[in-house]
């Protein structure tokens, strides 16, 4: 008998707040997996701006919020690269010498993944519910791709589907100019970068660009659409792998 | 250069406004990175990757012994005829080499590339003394002829784009005007030849103080032989006189790797010792030999959490490789080195 793997949704703030519908496809993916699926309701943030901006206090406490709230999870999954790096790589950081919650945060670092690499990886999931049809052309988030190593999981998962066509882009791993708090610390050098994103997209003649990271699509949507592109969709990989045909 | 670092905004919103700079990044954006992944795939990726860890190990193993390794490179230099010269700031060594100058009469400088001659204000310092000093380098040399600080660490003069270089040519070489880059490189070479020729003092940054403690160099970065060889050797890169010739390979056979040169530089020399009359001395050597090791707050960084930052070896992968750099341009960062180095 398979055993079904309990799985732990860490949405992710920006996720919750700005496009839910890529938390539920995240369920049905890993549903499709056989996962059990729970998410637990009071979860927030996983402390990223207070990580990245020195306040450690902070991101310390919602650290330790969201260790309690998923620690008794098999796995944690995250569509975010750069969320699930913030558990998985830096929230032992914040507990240095500290016995007890060191041991936790790196026993939660151990079971936590981004989505795809996860579905891939660990699931081993065998087909995926959507029917997408069109070019895409795929955008490598800096966090995914340099901390966990997230760039061949999406490609495998959007080859599954037989409609589409993946026209890579040049520099496909540069930055989109977002970086998180970057952005705001620096909103004019990431709007030059945005646009070099933006002008890479459309040279790639692909009808979408899809990623893994909502802070990207925000800034790549927001930046395409600026530019006059209403066009090109701008599409979270597990809205793509759940896409009603 | 004055460190302006603190304005960093302001200069790269200037940047991003400056359009002739603006096209010329984006045709830098191409070409490095890719070039660095075909060298890497060619030398296989992780061997690449284990010669990058050896380097990083040696350089870790030496500068953890940095004070005793630098007392033997003195102790052996000075036993073979070289002065060595120790200097706390970049002040202190311009002081030591313009002394140097003084005391043996010296009115013209040929240089090859030395970030640290940069970081120190060397030229200023040289030509207020009544010293000429000549760049070389052909990126540095037309750096030189338009009075402005490198951009890059290895391609100083990225910024500059080809009808930039001609205006500059035309006008400092009284020649006509040319935009056929052979042409152009030939009338540098032309123009360097008579300085070559005529140098007194030659000046060059010493890559890797090693094994018999003689001063390693690239072949590339050799021009001529003048009187008097001054080294500006890093203090940090003063590692490399080790037990063994394996260990001084290292570092430099991963140098241009990073970089994403592709191709290493063919041909290293060990600079000789200076010229003696005594059976011991190299019959071809300087007459004289100074080595200025320049600590200029390096040193505080030895144990310290930001130690790692001393195993750079000046390769300038960071910068190819980094999307903000090719959004501004190095100037924007205000100083020789981009990012935080001049904040330590």
């Amino acid at each position: 008998m398979i055993r079904t793997m309990r799985v732990g949704l860490l949405v992710t703030c920006l996720v919750d707040l700005v496009r839910p519908r890529i938390g539920i496809a995240a369920v049905k993916l890993l549903e499709e997996a056989g996962c059990e699926v729970v998410v637990p309701r009071a979860q927030t943030c996983c402390g990223q701006p207070g990580w990245n901006s020195g306040d450690r206090a902070s991101a310390r406490a919602l650290a330790q919020k969201l260790i309690g709230e998923f620690e008794d999870c098999e796995y944690v999954v995250a569509p975010s690269g750069s969320c699930a790096g913030m558990v998985k790589l830096h929230f032992a950081e914040l507990f240095p010498g500290e016995g007890a919650w060191l041991e936790r945060a790196e026993r939660l670092a151990k079971k936590t993944y981004e989505l795809t690499d996860f579905l891939v990886t660990i699931a081993g999931i065998a087909r995926v519910p959507g029917g997408y049809s069109g070019t895409i052309t795929y955008h490598d988030s800096c966090s995914g791709l340099r901390e966990l190593g997230v760039k061949s999981q999406p490609r495998a998962l959007l080859e599954k589907m037989p409609g589409i066509e993946l026209k890579e882009m040049k520099d496909a791993e540069t930055c989109c100019g977002f970086g998180g708090t970057f952005s705001v610390k620096f909103g004019e050098i990431s709007a030059a970068m945005a646009q070099t994103k933006c002008d890479r997209v459309r040279e790639s003649g692909a009808g979408a660009v899809v990623l893994g990271d909502l802070g990207c699509i925000l800034n790549i949507e927001g930046k395409l659409r600026r530019m006059g592109d209403e066009q090109t969709l701008v599409l979270h990989v597990a809205e793509v792998l759940t896409w009603e045909r | 250069v004055q460190v302006a670092s603190i304005h960093f905004k302001r200069r790269a919103s200037e940047a991003l406004r400056d359009e002739r700079l603006q096209s010329t990044m984006k045709r830098f954006g191409g070409g490095f990175a890719e070039k660095r992944t075909a060298a890497r795939t060619a030398f296989g990726a992780s061997a690449f990757e284990d010669l990058r860890s050896a380097s990083a190990s040696i350089r870790d193993r030496a500068l953890e012994h940095l004070d005793a390794w630098l007392l033997r490179f003195e102790e052996e230099a000075t036993r073979r005829g070289t002065t060595v010269l120790w200097a706390e700031s970049g002040d202190e060594a311009c002081r030591h080499v313009l002394e140097i100058c003084a005391r043996h009469g010296l009115k013209k400088a040929i240089k090859s590339k030395s970030m640290l001659s940069e970081e120190a204000g060397l030229n200023e310092r040289l030509a207020a003394a009544g010293v000429q000093p000549v760049e070389t380098d052909l990126g540095e040399y037309i750096l030189q002829l338009a009075d402005e600080p490198p951009s890059h660490i290895i391609a100083p003069a990225i910024h500059k784009d080809l009808a930039q270089v001609s205006e500059l040519f035309e006008k400092h070489h009284a020649r006509p005007r040319t935009d056929d880059i052979a042409r152009l490189t030939r009338e540098a070479r032309e123009t360097l030849r008579p300085h070559f020729l005529g140098a007194d003092l030659g000046i060059f940054r010493c890559q890797f103080p090693r094994r018999r403690n003689r001063l390693g160099r690239d072949r590339h970065e050799r021009r001529q032989r003048p009187h008097v060889h001054d080294a500006a050797a890093r203090a940090r890169r003063d590692h490399r006189h080790r037990e063994s010739d394996s260990d001084a390979r290292g570092p430099v056979d991963a140098e241009p790797g990073p970089a994403a040169l592709g191709d290493r530089t063919g041909h290293r020399e060990l600079l000789l010792d200076p010229h003696r009359t005594e059976a011991r001395g190299d019959a071809d050597g300087p007459e004289h030999m100074y080595v200025v090791l320049v600590d200029n707050g390096r040193t505080r960084l030895v144990g310290s959490e930001l130690k790692e930052m001393l195993r750079c070896i000046r390769c300038g992968a960071c910068m190819n490789h980094c999307p903000v750099f090719h959004t501004i341009g190095g100037h924007a960062y205000g100083w020789v080195y981009p990012g935080r180095w001049a904040r330590y």
